[in-house]
């Protein structure tokens, strides 16, 4: 089990060096960190010290080295665009974007599970059929679409919700949070079911698939035998082992959802990580993309691995087998 | 009581032609049993026939600020009390025709489908036999690196290539270089299935006999990739293709939806999204709306198509 | 034979004239057709016959298991005097695990690998009984230590891969007996099982029918564990019961043909290999039954009668058969000449 741990932990490693290499070489060889600093007139030879004071002619594996030394310390560099460094601009903008990303994960969780485990029980009923539908609308229609035409109901023509930002934030510490609000809640309705709804349909397809898998199981058939009650059966036995593949599939997909937030923070102009990301490619800012990059990298590996934990602690087989390899 | 019953071999002659061969066989079977298929096969064939003869339908070149009219800006679709012919549609603030933005805008966003598929398919392709045939290190690196590039979203991918062109190429770029940069992002984003599954396939076929006969008579290694193992993987790379056809589209309309794609000058289907969504709120819902059913509708469509296209080919793997 | 077959008791299980089908999309298949059998109190019913013959499918029609396509198309099931086969889900639902119980092939799959035993235990006693956790846990330990599983104070928290095959099969033995009741149903419970294990195994239904009075249907393939197990003995053909009688009679003086060929294929210790015959051919698939007897392509004295005419079961001594051979009704031969 430890050794389990400790190889996943070498290969999360080895994500994070391959990813740190192509940030390195976008933040070198994409941009010139000297255009940082000075401006555009400035002459050749300022230029040249400026260079060497930052270390850019040394050799480049020392840059690398040092690169990602600064990186591991939370130095990443200053904006182009903001003259700030990349560190505070991504601190500050983190609690936005994984407050929806958290909340849209819950949304797809509950909904997810619940339309899942009703159409693998009644697969032919009509309401089946229109969840079928739901997730092949949720898989073909492109997010931002889905975002416009939400605002379009519930802000433009209702006007029930907000349509940008994230209402009014508490700040506890340096976390602003909206969960304290009631505008906060309201700005969080909308984002997060634009963001979830794909994760939704996902996570509807594979319990409904591993429902109708489960309950095809010996055990399952054993349990009818004993005279448990259906109820019994279907979730106690059948959903706790349809949850298996279900928390792989939400811990792999969070890294996801926070990616893909990008899109959802344009479109409510949610002041997160992502509107940032996609402000800093429009205006060609490359230490933010590349500390985005890393980050975003640093947040899936850690999730891959708290998953790979977390499996074994849900299912007892893989705890032996894992203690025991083969 | 798992009855195992074969069905009897038909007693009728196999067609000899191509066309026949093609017409009898169970992937046309299974065509022609699903209207919904027959259905989303039509829808796509109009949005590409649409797209090809855009200049013949299209009552105004969008892409010409000259036949432009400020005085037709905001109109209405042609049912509503204030719309006016030609403007099927509407028209957006700058007068553009809506119905004829949709033509053009759908042009685009297939072109850059298409080129992206293209441009990802060849890739995936030739790194997937590349990896397969030859094996050991570059199988390595290249199977190492499409893992680490599979834990990314593609569209993160695609914007980060997106921003990193930009920066080499530097400045401001034209419109064709836009939709070349498009295309190269797209394609980057998008070949790891590709190689993947050619990779697989090639180690099956690698080690048959007449792969080990077109070695020993001295066929260099290229023509027995191209002639001998390539046929046998265009099934999935076909499959892979449509749904990543929509994939692409989706991608591109996103990237110029965020800002970063297609100018408005020469709008694809996602940029006079981006347009219209700014008008969302002064009541003219017709901008986002119509390119916004459309890009949906083609999506669906090409969705569907691979759905089928995949059980077809595939029926183990529904 | 046990006294208490002999007096009129009413048999713990009586099934007449059950008939099963699967419905499918090239027709329908007749998987029972027309089976009879009774079980007494505390006796053991031997099922046996090659897989597909509907030895499983009885089972699983009696304790009201059989999932669409498949549906009982006629036919009676007693249990102890109540008739089953019509009962409502949620009456049949309380028939099953109380006063019916049935144990699997295969104890490795049988059992859900993320509950613990005690967990599976107590749910199953808790379901059937107004017992408090408690008391459901002292009475699990008990049943655990029924079934001879050592420690069964410290064992019952494990789950269910920390034990061994034939620990596991004890284990859902166990889970059978949760609520004492009168019927067992065994489907092939030492097939999936180390040779060595086998044998313990089959000891233990036999122990436990006997001290809980409980009948007991044994559905396998394996004769070497009928001949040593069962009271009684079905030969299962076809969907349809060839011969059915005293295990000692049917063992060593079988009647129908094809339960001749099967009785030859018992591996004896003190015979030589010789004895095992071969049966040639293979049983029919359920779409392709030939009418009258379905053995008879198969059958060394079958004649022509055989080839229209399905055989009724005959009462001889002590064995039902379904042959023409023991038929000696001359106005029955005529009929069909």
């Amino acid at each position: 089990m430890l050794a389990f741990i400790i190889r996943r932990a070498f290969q999360a490693i080895g994500v994070l060096l391959a990813v740190g290499i192509i940030s390195f070489a976008m933040f070198r060889f994409a941009g010139d960190p000297v255009n940082q600093i000075v401006s555009l007139d400035t002459p050749a030879a300022e230029r040249e010290q400026v260079r060497r004071s930052l270390g850019l002619d040394d050799p480049v594996p020392v840059q690398f080295a040092r690169y990602l030394v600064q990186s591991v310390q939370g130095d990443f560099g200053v904006s182009y665009q903001f003259r700030q460094p990349v560190s505070d601009l991504l601190a500050e903008r983190m609690p936005a974007t994984l407050e929806l990303a958290f909340c849209a994960t819950i949304f797809a969780t509950v909904f997810g599970v619940l339309m899942g485990v009703y159409s693998g029980l009644k697969r032919d009923s009509v309401l089946a059929k229109v969840f079928q539908t739901i997730s092949l609308i949720g898989i073909s229609l492109p997010t931002f679409l889905i975002g416009i035409l939400l605002i379009y109901l519930f802000a433009v023509i209702l006007g029930w919700l907000p349509s940008y930002g994230r209402g009014d934030t508490v700040r506890l510490g340096w976390w602003s949070t909206g969960f304290l609000t009631l505008s906060g809640w309201k700005a969080l309705i909308m984002p997060s079911i634009t963001l979830g709804l794909f994760q939704m349909t996902l996570i509807m397809r594979i319990v409904r698939a591993e429902m109708l898998e489960v309950l095809r199981a010996d055990y399952i058939k054993f349990a009818r035998a004993r005279g448990l009650t259906t109820r019994a059966i279907h979730f106690g036995h059948a959903l706790k082992n349809t949850l298996v593949p279900v928390i792989t599939i939400v811990g792999l997909q969070f890294g996801s959802v926070i990616a893909f937030a990008i899109i959802t923070e344009t479109v409510f102009q949610w002041p997160g990580m992502g509107l940032l990301f996609v402000q800093a490619v429009q205006n060609v800012d490359i230490p933010i993309m590349a500390a985005y990059l890393m980050l975003v990298a640093l947040i899936f590996v850690t999730i891959n691995l708290a998953v790979d934990i977390l499996y074994t602690i849900v299912d007892p087989r893989l705890r032996s087998t894992i203690r025991q390899p083969a | 009581m798992a009855e195992t019953l074969q069905m009897a071999p038909a007693d009728m002659p196999a067609p000899t032609s191509r066309i026949g061969r093609f017409l009898d066989s169970d992937v046309w079977a299974s065509f022609t049993r699903s209207k919904l298929t027959m259905l989303a096969a039509a829808l796509t064939f109009v949005f590409i026939a649409m797209a090809v003869f855009a200049g013949v339908f299209a009552p105004q070149n969008p892409f010409n600020p000259a036949e432009l009219d400020l005085l037709n800006s905001r109109m209405p679709p042609l049912w509503d009390e204030m719309g006016q012919a030609p403007f099927l549609l509407g028209t957006d603030e700058q007068g553009r025709d809506i119905f004829s933005a949709i033509l053009y805008g759908l042009r685009i966003s297939l072109l850059v489908g298409f080129l992206g598929v293209a441009f990802s398919a060849t890739l995936g392709i030739t790194l997937g036999l590349v990896a397969g045939y030859i094996g050991g290190a570059v199988d390595a690196v290249i199977m190492r690196i499409a893992d680490i590039q599979l834990t990314f979203p593609a569209i993160l991918i695609a914007l980060l290539v997106d921003g990193v062109a930009k920066a080499v190429l530097g400045g401001h770029l034209d419109e064709i270089m836009t939709l070349s940069v498009l295309v190269f992002s797209i394609g980057l984003s998008f070949w790891v299935q590709y190689a993947r599954t050619v990779r697989g396939s090639v180690l099956v076929e690698k080690n048959k006999d007449y792969i080990a006969a077109a070695r020993l008579i001295g066929l260099p290694a290229p023509v027995i990739m191209l002639r001998h193992i390539l046929p046998n993987v265009l099934g999935p790379v076909l499959v892979i293709a449509t749904i990543n056809l929509a994939l692409a589209i989706i991608t591109e309309a996103t990237l110029s939806f965020l800002g970063t794609g297609m100018p408005e000058t020469m709008p694809s289907l996602g940029t006079l999204i981006r347009i219209g969504n700014n008008y969302l709120f002064s009541g003219e819902w017709w901008i986002v709306a119509f390119p916004g059913i459309a890009l949906a509708l083609l999506v669906l469509a090409i969705n569907l198509l691979g759905d089928w296209l995949r059980d077809a080919l595939n029926p183990r793997l529904r | 034979m046990r006294e208490g077959r002999e007096t009129m008791s009413v048999p713990v299980l009586s099934v007449r004239d059950l008939r099963v089908e699967f419905v499918t999309r090239r027709g329908t298949l007749k998987a029972i057709d027309g089976v009879s059998f009774d079980i007494a109190k505390g006796e053991v019913l031997g099922v046996v016959g090659e897989s597909g013959a509907g030895k499983s499918v009885t089972g699983s029609a009696v304790i009201g298991l059989i999932d669409p396509p498949g549906r009982i198309a006629g036919g009676e099931i007693h249990l102890s005097g109540l008739r089953i086969d019509n009962l409502p889900p949620e009456e049949m639902r309380r028939v099953r695990g109380r006063r019916i119980g049935m144990i699997f092939q295969d104890p490795l799959t049988s059992l859900n690998p993320l509950y613990r035993v005690s967990e599976q235990l107590v749910e199953t006693i808790r379901t059937h009984t107004n017992l408090s956790a408690s008391a459901a846990r002292k009475r699990a330990i008990d049943l655990l230590a029924e079934v001879g599983i050592p420690a069964p104070d410290k064992r019952i928290d494990s789950y269910p891969h920390e034990f061994s095959g034939g620990m596991r099969q004890r284990v859902v033995i166990a889970l059978a007996l949760c609520a004492e009741p009168e019927l067992i149903i065994a489907d092939e419970p030492t097939t999936a099982l180390d040779v060595s294990v086998q044998a313990q195994i089959i000891a233990l239904l036999k122990r436990l029918g006997r001290e809980h009075g409980t009948a007991i249907m044994l559905v396998t393939h394996d004769m070497g564990v009928i001949a040593e197990t069962a009271d009684r003995v079905a030969v299962m053909y076809a969907g349809r019961i060839a011969e059915i009688g005293p295990v000692r009679d049917v063992v060593q003086n079988p009647l129908h043909p094809y339960a001749q060929g099967l009785m030859g294929a018992i591996p004896s210790l003190e015979a030589d290999a010789q004895r095992l015959v071969q049966i040639p051919g293979a049983m029919p698939r359920l779409s392709a039954i030939p009418p009258g007897c379905p053995f008879n392509p198969r059958c060394p004295h079958a004649f022509d009668r055989c080839k229209v005419e399905r055989p009724e079961a005959i009462q001889h001594a002590e064995h039902r058969v379904a042959c023409h051979l023991y038929d000696q009704s001359p106005a029955r031969t005529e009929a069909v000449a």
